[in-house]
């Protein structure tokens, strides 16, 4: 729904709809900012021949499993999907038997490449925590595409992910979402056409980070959940008078305000073109959090981590606003304290968009396993989800929450064949990937060592092209 | 055994399982981590806290036995390592004991004394099929830890059934850290340490002039360093690695056991030879430090067919989420380790490295902690359906199952949800 309303706001700017043809323009995903976007995608996806993937069990990821089916993949992008496709002439052919073919994961929340191994503190680049308001950075700018994370990530068929800034501010900063390919830099990375999006942080972290500093942060407020609030509030009362100033200047009402990185972003998000991805985790502070979007006339599209939506899946489901889960993490801090195993196929039961994250560079190898644990304690609960159901918590509902549902996310015909071969039912701790396609072309192979990606990093390292 | 009167008492009224009533637990397939092996469609027969018999489903069950049928069949499994109980919420310093960065004391400090039975996390982790735990202090103050101690998951006073059980000192760059920057810095301490402990009436009987620890500290390392009890290091570094088992040549009476381990694989041959097991997190397969490049997800199955015991825990979250040992040894078995070898390294490994006897083992005489379970307990789709400590049928309740069941279906038509529970 979200992603519609982005496509409206971008077709009444462009001619062209961001959403219409995957990879034309990247410049859309600037929205209405002043300037183009100034560091356009280069991603260009890698030579593909034309594939029959046959024999397999396929999730096509909206919804619909298929035994003994067939994947048909052609100029890097899905031709057909089905129980009886027979391979074109020239076409390869791959004999999936006993095997499982699904849409490549989609890890909405990441800060791979920002937060990097090794894990030290020159590497530290996920949080500008010099101010509670830092709408002006864009994670893009930290983000290291050496970080071999990307690479564990692919072996776990990670196709797209978005990474974020940290949580330490009440505005972190934009995120950016990726097809997750080995690149010298992160433009060669960056999805083409997707939108940008803009990470706030509910809760403690902000407070703790400013208010309780104890002098080794900048001080100031907020030191408080009201102060949180205030923040927020003061920071979209000057963006919606900035988004006043630059609607007035397109219509031809006077010179656009002076440029200011900050209220640009803010400004987007007001009028739709980025999407706002809000950690939180406490059920109180959703509810008063979609009450603010509703007093600025923006819309929350996911919040992360989101351990109590349980408690308010009735009102996430009324509102349409995406909860981006953790299966079982709990305990680490108070606003965790309520984290239950049930919290996923509870929110879904409700109606609610679930969605299942990492926020770790280890969980992101897994979450096949992370779906599938909430998957089965749902299950003992009496939610009983079909498998083919609950794969839209790691591929289309993230690809809604990040606009590019349009483009992958479900093994659909036209859409971008990002597509993960499971060596069986990858609802269980003993399945691989085995072979994991981004649009089209095969980046990683886990039985060929000449398919897997080694970093920079990594060569001429003890364990260089190990099993991983 | 007052606890388990007292226990008693309360399942009298809680759960149909009397004191001393015998107990039939069927399983399609039990896991016996005995010579025993896997036994399809088998019964292990539980009387009086031990189990009495371990068999093929026709076995002889004494009459009046409570039957409980499950999919699955394991011993009680064992956290080799973990913070479970020490904190009730990491994040908040008032209710967080695993470790002292202002103490003026390291090697004597006793995790059991921050040991808190009625932790939510026990529940949570006994759930997941884990009977026993290892529990071990953070070291903050100076790179020996403290005492670690074994608990079992009851949740009951007097759980803690072994107290020291291990000293725990840490090494490679984190135990650079605590020892003032560097590696040299480590090992200076930690042979000044052991220097103090053999000179201890030299320099403590009078006065207070240990080079490194202080008289309770040193007094505190004594059994590790005579050899008494188990000394567990942390460390990752092949070059770490080489560097303990180099000690233990030259100390050949030292028990020593490692965890963390990640690069482990490169000197598994030396590692068996020398009889030094390791407890790993088997998920860990990233340069996350320079201390852990040759990191892999073999790492696990390569140790364990090297000869060396191998453990396997989850070093993330190790507090609340000790319970994942199970999804990490499931992985390691996909990255190649035998099923048999995951099994072990969250029973009779663990075992082994704390001398629990009768312990991760279906075996007559053994004590009876047994877990049925719906599905392979490896696999993250499987759960526990009932878990026994020492005979005793545990409550299968948790928090998080309270929060769960308040909220399975959210009405406040009548009343708020705080009155529904």
């Amino acid at each position: 729904m979200q992603f519609g309303k982005l496509c409206r706001v971008a077709a009444a700017a462009f001619a062209l709809a961001a959403c219409e043809a995957p990879g034309s323009r990247d410049n859309e995903a600037a929205g209405k900012s002043p300037i183009a976007n100034p560091f356009p995608s280069t991603y260009k996806p890698y030579p593909s021949q034309t594939l029959l993937i046959a024999n397999a069990t396929v999730l096509d990821g909206a919804g619909a499993r298929i035994e003994n089916g067939a994947v048909l993949i052609e100029g890097g992008r899905i031709k057909a999907v089905g129980a009886d496709l027979t391979a074109p002439d020239g076409a390869a052919t791959l004999d999936a038997r006993g095997k499982w073919v699904t849409p490549g994961i989609i890890d909405n929340h990441s800060h791979l490449g920002a937060y990097p191994s090794p894990g030290v503190d020159s590497h530290g680049d996920g949080n500008e925590i010099s101010g509670p308001v830092t709408a002006e950075v864009w994670v893009e700018h930290s983000v290291w595409p050496q970080d071999p994370g990307f690479t564990r990530a692919l072996a776990g068929g990670i196709t797209s992910l978005q990474i974020l800034p940290g949580s330490a501010n009440l505005f972190g900063g934009r995120g950016v979402t990726l097809k997750n390919v080995p690149a010298r830099t992160v433009q060669a990375m960056k999805f083409p056409g997707a939108p940008y999006t803009l990470k706030m942080a509910c809760g403690e972290n902000p407070k703790r980070v400013y208010g309780y500093g104890r002098g080794t942060t900048p001080g100031g407020a907020p030191y408080s959940r009201m102060g949180n609030v205030a923040g927020y509030r003061d920071a979209w009362i000057q963006a919606a008078d900035y988004r006043k100033q630059m609607d007035k200047a397109e219509s031809g009402g006077g010179d656009p305000p002076k440029r200011d990185l900050e209220l640009e972003t803010l400004a987007d998000v007001l009028s739709g073109d980025i999407l706002v991805h809000m950690h939180c985790y406490r059920a109180d502070e959703m509810a008063q959090i979609l009450d603010i979007s509703n007093e600025f006339g923006y819309k929350v599209t996911a919040f992360h981590h989101a351990v109590e939506s349980y408690k308010i899946a009735d009102k996430l489901a009324d509102y349409g606003v995406c909860s981006s889960m953790w299966a079982d993490w709990w305990g680490f801090k108070m606003e965790a304290y309520d984290g239950i195993p049930e919290n996923i196929p509870l929110v879904h039961n409700a109606g609610a968009c679930a969605i299942v994250h990492s926020d770790s560079d280890v969980g992101i190898q897994r979450l096949n396993q992370e779906a599938a644990k909430a998957w089965a304690d749902g299950k003992r609960i009496g939610i009983d989800i079909p498998i083919e159901i609950a794969w839209q918590w790691l591929s289309l509902n993230p690809a809604k929450s990040l606009g590019v549902d349009a483009q992958t996310g479900s093994l659909e015909p036209g859409k971008m064949a990002d597509v993960v071969v499971w060596s069986g039912n990858p609802f269980s701790s003993y399945a691989k990937a085995e072979k994991v396609y981004v649009d089209g072309a095969l980046m990683f192979d886990r039985n060929d060592p000449a398919n897997q990606p080694v970093t920079d990093f990594e060569l001429g390292q003890p364990g260089e092209g190990d099993r991983k | 055994m007052i606890r388990h009167l007292l226990f008693s008492l309360a399942a009298v009224a809680a759960s149909p399982f009397a004191f001393a009533q015998p107990v039939a637990v069927y399983g399609e397939t039990i896991w016996t981590g005995t010579s025993q092996g896997t036994i399809s469609d088998g019964v292990v027969v539980i009387e009086n806290g031990r189990i009495v018999s371990v068999g093929p489903a026709s076995t002889r069950v004494p009459a009046g036995a409570t039957e409980v049928r499950a999919q699955w069949v394991t011993p009680g499994l064992i956290s080799a390592f973990s913070r479970t109980g020490l904190t009730e919420v990491s994040g908040v310093d008032d209710a967080n004991d695993t470790g002292a960065a202002g103490s003026a004391f390291s090697a004597a400090l006793n995790a059991a004394d921050g040991f808190n039975p009625d932790a939510t996390s026990i529940p949570v982790t006994r759930l997941d099929g884990f009977t026993r735990i290892a529990v071990a202090p953070q070291a903050q103050s100076k790179l020996f830890g403290g005492q670690g101690f074994l608990a079992d998951t009851s949740g009951l006073t007097g759980s803690v059934f072994r107290e020291r059980a291990f000293a725990y000192v840490v090494l490679g760059e984190s135990g650079a850290q605590l020892a003032g920057g560097s590696r040299p810095a480590a090992w200076a301490a930690l042979r000044g340490a052991f220097d103090d402990v053999r000179f201890f009436a030299a320099r403590y009987m009078s006065h207070n002039e240990g080079n490194v620890l202080t008289r309770m500290d040193a007094l505190a390392l004594m059994p590790a360093v005579k050899g008494d009890q188990l000394i567990l290091f942390q460390a990752s570094r092949a070059s770490d690695l080489d560097a303990i088992m180099d000690f233990k040549e030259q100390n050949p009476a030292l028990r020593l056991a490692v965890v963390g381990a990640d690069e482990g694989w490169r000197v598994a041959p030396r590692l068996a030879e020398l009889e030094i097991p390791v407890i790993v997190d088997a998920f860990s397969n990233l340069p996350s430090s320079f201390s852990q490049l040759a990191s892999t997800s073999e790492n696990a199955k390569r140790l364990a067919e090297a000869g060396v015991t191998v453990a396997i825990v989850n070093l993330d979250n190790d507090s609340h989420l000790a319970r994942l040992a199970t999804q990490i040894a499931g992985n390691a078995v996909a990255n190649g380790m035998d099923f048999d070898e995951a099994m072990r390294a969250l029973t009779t490994a663990p075992a082994e490295i704390f001398g629990m006897t009768g312990l991760g083992v279906l075996a007559p005489g053994a004590r009876a902690d047994v877990v049925g379970w719906d599905g392979d307990p490896l696999d993250v789709t499987s759960a526990p359906s009932a878990v026994f400590i020492d005979g005793e049928a545990q409550p299968m309740e948790s928090r998080q199952t309270n929060l769960r069941d308040r909220y399975r279906t959210i009405d406040e038509s009548q009343k708020p949800m705080a009155y529904k529970r």
